[in-house]
């Protein structure tokens, strides 16, 4: 066993055994603190939660028999207990000796309950620290005293500071091991003070401790003499928890589900952002802006008073207005505001990075809409805090840029409201979570631009034409007869006497997409010119054929969504990369073969196949002429 | 709970709050979901919450009892209760080859939890092709639980796989599922036992009178304290049953569950008794055990769930 300077029992115990009622009853008052433990790695983060965790009596005979041989087989503390080894989870990172993600503690005072996100690891770190403080009340930043105040420090303050965690702990870790020496802390503080400003991190509280030996981690040390400040859960204890400041802000709640088992009741289930509820408060439904009053706040145990910020409920109002899923029920006079263009900060997650350009998903609240992210503005090099000009994100990169949606989304800046200001990314193909984001701000632009409706519509023009508008959108490798067998179908719709245009990829290289590269970004924004001027056509009444190499899913699934349901008919071109190679009409697989054409779909670039294509046709076992007359007949009856 | 106002929520209610939040999640975005109920303690709380998060509504979905025949009798009798109570359908899986092969738990050993348990579950999530099935289990039960998300995705296969993850942040879940992939959803992932307890003991959530203690009829077997619950256990030369007042911590096949010895006849005795016991909830089942350190996450990257 280790020597500790506290002994690890607490009050606790004893009134288990002696008032097991009064023991209930003060955990039933408790509150909870979440909060997240940042360090670089052997900063002593698992040996301090291994503590946490020991002292609070949160340890098992049998876990910590387990402990104790594990120590002595792979622990680094000799014959010691290594705490370490408690909080290191998988078998494939204790084999690699490292933790690579979020994983969640448990333990209790007499006060509160804590849950303490561990988020250690490597490379991965922005990604995992972003995700254990998105949900903590209290960040603890370890530093070894031995070191001071290292890049990582910054990295991890920085961190906090952009998710918004007010309450930040400075733990300057392993005094023993500079004899306690006040010089060394104070030194240590006053380098963090001058960084923290500089970021604008208001407030800290610094306190030396060792979470080895035990000091200043659950009373006072006597190793410490001239720290006054509290121990660690003295701190943990008290601090206040940001739920009680959301309680104050307006009411705000994302519906999640309308609740309506029969037809004489009709409420509406949420999780409470802000603020607080009752019957009589008047409220209104963003983003429709209708209003009505509340006249229940319903739950199983009963009808409630009154239902404050953190609790899930179900409320019912005097009118019968529209409301569903993805609206935002406020208080009437301080609603939220809705816009389609914003600036955020963005966190990027993915290893896949940013495609500028690419329509994701974003979910913020109960919202799902569909959004694209520009250029960055800028990204932060997280270890000197300096803007640097970057193209996209990749993975852990912090960027700030432009965001578009399709819809409105009701929201507030990240910082006065977390729930309504915070989004997640996800891949629309692969639905990976690719990116966390705060909205900072609405750009006005898109509120003067407003759609100008006409009296002649689409239908008006398909009815002319005597036709149903459609793109047929035709993707396969370099030389394997889009073009080709896209005219031989533009020539049989001709003959039939139907109205079509066809776009060409080389052709709209010409004009309209003259500026374009062949770069990924490039290869999308193409795409997505193409999409909205076929879209623009289907509109006007036209059957378009469009023949683009278009290699990338995404790009393909993004124009179908511009298209009414039907309307978007994929038809993979499917010819093996060597027969399209042998075939070389222009000669363009000999000059990327030879490294003279860069980002070459099939050499150096990606070609993504559709999955599920409307048509399929295949050039080696057809000709042109048979190829289009079978795409033809799939199409029939064309009307 | 009336007049909150500007007063701290207490961290039962924030979890129970959480879990309503993630339930409710579910049901808007997945297409068939369904509930895993073992009849258990945390089974218990996870209907609870359930009923509240729809309330006046009965929860949207299924309970699906994945069902070994091996149970005991007092669980079935809850099981059939609570599902009446609560208005949700109840289905019941066995797997077809395990009662074929007559595979129990005094002759099989692991490949009855394998086969009634793990085979079982796959094949009735398949069965009703349920995309989301919830689930009690928490992170502080086990060492690879503290890292698992909230929503954890399982390939066609019913795989785990730990190190592709999806981030979970703040709270907004991503549901969004690629073919043949379903997930598990933990809303209780942040409770400990011991919360557990509490929320039964403050919301007077009915569970199995096994967990009390009772004169039952028990033989001592490896050490193990085994309750003779009907007639198909096998007596071994000597064993004689005997009434001892016992009772269980953690509830399963009864052939494999042991009693332990007590007189906690109340829910605070039972809570007294778990928090002065100084051994880890699941020691009793010899399902972790195995594989060392490592064993529950070898078993859910093989689909355990
Ligand atoms: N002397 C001393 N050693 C410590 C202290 N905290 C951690 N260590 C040791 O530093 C090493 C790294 O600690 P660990 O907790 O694994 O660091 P992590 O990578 O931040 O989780 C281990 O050998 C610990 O035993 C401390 O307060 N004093």
């Amino acid at each position: 066993m280790t020597d500790t300077t506290n002994d690890p029992v607490y009050v606790t115990e004893a009134l288990i055994a002696e008032d097991i009622d009064a023991y209930l009853d003060q955990h039933q008052h408790k509150t909870m603190l979440r909060f997240i433990t940042c360090g670089s790695v052997d900063d002593g983060k698992s040996t301090l939660i291994g503590r946490l965790l020991y002292d609070s009596k949160m340890i098992f005979e049998d876990q910590l028999d387990a402990l104790t041989a594990d120590s002595k087989k792979v622990g680094t503390q000799g014959q010691d207990i290594d705490f370490a080894l408690l909080v290191d989870g998988l078998a494939a990172e204790r084999e690699q000796g490292i933790t690579i993600d979020v994983a969640y503690r448990f333990f209790n005072t007499e006060k509160r309950k804590f849950i303490v996100a561990d988020c250690p690891g490597h490379e991965q770190y922005t990604r995992n620290m972003i995700t254990g403080a998105s949900t903590a009340d209290l960040a603890v930043i370890l530093i070894d005293a031995r070191k001071g105040v290292l890049v990582q420090t910054r990295r991890h303050s920085y961190l906090c500071h952009l998710i918004g965690i007010k309450n930040l702990v400075l733990a300057v870790n392993k005094m023993d091991l500079v004899d306690y020496d006040q010089a060394v802390f104070d030194g240590i503080v006053k380098d963090y003070a001058e960084f923290a400003k500089s970021i604008g991190i208001q407030s800290f509280t610094a306190m030396p401790i060792s979470g080895f030996k035990g000091d200043n981690i659950i009373g006072p040390s006597e190793n410490t003499p001239w720290y006054k400040g509290p121990n660690l859960i003295e701190h943990l204890e008290t601090v206040e928890v940001l739920s009680s400041e959301d309680q104050a802000k307006p009411f705000r709640m994302p519906v999640q589900w309308v609740n309506r088992p029969n037809l004489d009741f009709r409420g509406f289930s949420g999780l409470i952002a802000t603020g607080s509820v009752k019957p009589g408060d008047a409220i209104r439904v963003l983003p429709s802006g209708k209003t009505s009053t509340v006249t229940r706040v319903v739950t199983l145990d009963g009808d409630l008073d009154e239902a404050v910020a953190g609790q899930s409920v179900t409320v019912c109002f005097a009118d019968e207005i529209d409301c569903s899923r993805g609206d935002v029920i406020s208080v009437a006079d301080t609603p939220p505001q809705a816009a389609d263009q914003f600036e955020s900060t963005i966190v990027w997650l993915n290893d896949e990075p940013l495609h500028v350009g690419r329509a994701y998903w974003l979910k913020l609240g109960t919202q799902m809409v569909s959004a694209t992210v520009q250029q960055p503005k800028y990204a932060v090099n997280v270890n000197t805090m300096e803007h640097v000009a970057v193209k996209t994100l990749e993975l852990n990169a912090i960027g700030v840029a432009q965001i578009s949606t399709d819809k409105q989304v009701v929201f507030e800046p990240y910082a006065d409201n977390r729930t309504l200001g915070g989004f997640i990314l996800i891949d629309k193909i692969t639905n990976a979570t690719v990116a966390a984001g705060m909205l900072q701000f609405s750009l006005r632009r898109a509120q003067n631009v407003h759609w100008q409706a006409t009296d002649i519509d689409r239908n008006e023009h398909a009815r002319l034409k005597n036709q149903t508008p459609k793109v047929l959108w035709f993707t396969g490798l370099s030389g394997s007869g889009k073009s080709t067998i896209a005219n031989e179908v533009e020539k049989s719709l001709n003959l039939m006497n139907r109205h079509t245009f066809l776009l060409d990829g080389d052709n709209v290289r010409h004009g309209l997409n003259k500026d374009l590269g062949f770069t990924e970004a490039d290869r999308i924004e193409n795409i997505r010119r193409v999409g909205e001027v076929a879209k623009l056509m289907v509109d006007a009444g036209l059957i378009v054929l469009t023949a683009f190499i278009s290699p990338f899913r995404a790009e393909r699934e993004m124009v179908r969504s511009l298209l009414p349901e039907g309307e978007f008919i994929e038809i993979f071109v499917d010819t093996p990369l060597e027969v399209a190679e042998a075939r070389d009409v222009k000669g363009l697989y000999k000059k990327a073969r030879a490294g003279n054409l860069k980002n070459f779909t099939g050499i150096d670039s990606p070609y993504e196949a559709p999955v599920n294509p409307e048509i399929r046709v295949n050039t080696v076992e057809m000709t042109p002429q048979e190829a289009a007359a079978h795409i033809i007949r799939q199409l029939m009856p064309l009307k | 709970m009336s007049d909150l106002s500007r007063q701290s929520l207490t961290h039962l209610q924030r979890l129970e709050a959480e879990a309503i939040h993630i339930i409710r999640e579910v049901v808007a975005e997945a297409e068939k979901p369904v509930m895993l109920y073992s009849v258990g303690k945390d089974s218990a709380v996870m209907l609870h919450l359930a009923r509240k998060a729809f309330y006046p509504s009965p929860p949207p979905f299924p309970l699906l009892h994945v069902d070994t025949t091996w149970k005991f009798q007092e669980m079935y009798k809850l099981r059939d209760k609570m599902a009446e109570i609560s208005g949700m359908e109840l289905l019941v899986y066995h797997n077809p080859e395990a009662a074929e092969r007559g595979i129990n738990p005094f002759d099989h050993g692991a490949l009855h939890t394998d086969m009634w348990k793990t085979e079982g579950l796959k094949q009735g999530l398949d069965k009703w092709g349920f995309d989301a099935a919830f689930g009690g289990a928490r992170r502080d039960e086990e060492k690879s639980r503290a890292k698992e998300r909230i929503f954890s995705f399982r390939t066609a296969s019913h795989g785990w796989d730990p190190k592709n993850q999806r981030p979970e942040l703040w709270n907004l879940y991503n549901a969004r599922k690629n073919k043949g992939e379903s997930i598990r959803v933990f809303p209780i992932s942040n409770w400990t036992e011991l919360d557990v307890w509490q929320y039964i003991h403050l919301n007077d959530i009915p569970i199995v009178p096994l967990y009390f203690a009772d004169e039952r009829p028990v033989v001592e077997r490896d050490g193990m304290l085994v309750m003779v619950d009907d007639d198909r256990f096998p007596l071994r030369e000597g064993e004689v049953p005997m009434m001892k007042s016992v009772r269980f911590r953690t509830l399963g096949c009864y052939p494999l569950t042991g009693a332990v010895e007590s007189t906690a006849k109340t829910l605070p005795d039972v809570i007294q008794e778990t928090l002065l016991t100084t051994t880890s909830e699941r020691q009793g089942r010899a399902i972790d055990k195995d594989a060392g350190g490592a064993g529950m996450e070898v078993k859910k990257q093989q689909g355990y769930f």
